[in-house]
């Protein structure tokens, strides 16, 4: 037996399990597209994902530890905006350096045009995604139910294991 | 080959990306009648390959697609 329902829509299940302003985009930018070509989505947010279920989100991104991460300026012409600086690893860790660099991130995703993660989660709960809350990461970091948006519902593995087995694409991002 | 078409509606999508263009002719579409016509303007490079997806997974049409002076003009009329 695969899918319970037939006639059910299609269905994507993903698991949000980090955090970071930059792991925070793919979770979202995936259940409101999946949501606006009226597939059903739930997304279980666990671990250091848990806090993008947080009224007020705090998502930072950090250069140290992203190798890969390219450091752009989001003002001045458009060939200064393009280079990528290279960052001494040394600098990474000063105090501040990860506020600068997620003030600088979020600038240039604006000025890009990509929307902020407030506005996506935003646009997710319009578009009836499901956003459950993981119980047992809340127990160990000391999370209230009313610390997290209103929509956001409670549960544990075998919760989000039932809606997933329903689904047609089952991520972990 | 630009097709000359009617359009109820118009949706500017200019300057957004990815999935911003697909939200919004989701949202567009809801707020439209049954056969109505929706004329898409967008920058994304995207929104061509992702207007054919959005059009097959939602089963609204898409009447017509194509570049103009840099922008993508998309014909969708809504079918259910």
């Amino acid at each position: 037996m695969s899918k319970s329902d037939p006639n059910a829509p299609r269905r994507l299940a993903l698991i949000a399990s980090r955090g970071t302003l930059d792991y925070a985009y793919p979770p979202f930018i995936l259940a409101t597209a999946a949501g606006a070509m009226g597939w059903e989505v739930g997304v279980f947010f666990t671990f250091y994902g848990l806090p993008l279920l947080l009224k007020d989100i705090g998502a930072a991104v950090s250069p140290l530890g992203n190798p890969a991460m390219p450091m752009k300026m989001p003002f001045g012409p458009e060939g200064f905006q393009n280079i990528s600086w290279p960052i001494p690893t040394a600098m990474m860790s000063v105090p501040g350096f990860n506020a600068l660099a997620t003030t600088l991130m979020k600038q240039t995703f604006k000025n890009k045009g990509v929307a902020s993660i407030p506005e996506l989660r935003a646009m997710a709960i319009e578009l009836d995604v499901k956003l459950i809350a993981c119980q047992m990461t809340m127990d160990v970091f000391g999370f209230k139910k009313e610390d997290f948006v209103p929509e956001s519902s409670i549960g544990g593995a075998a919760t989000f294991l039932e809606y997933a087995a329903d689904a047609d694409v089952q991520l972990f991002v | 080959m630009a097709t000359i078409l009617e359009a109820d509606r118009v949706l500017d999508c200019k300057g957004m990306l990815c999935p911003m263009p697909i939200v919004k002719i989701s949202k567009e579409v809801k707020a439209a009648q049954i056969g109505q016509v929706i004329k898409m303007i967008a920058t994304d490079k995207g929104a061509p390959a992702d207007m054919q997806a959005w059009s097959r997974q939602t089963g609204n049409e898409l009447l017509d697609s194509h570049e103009e002076n840099g922008t993508f003009i998309f014909f969708i009329r809504r079918t259910k």
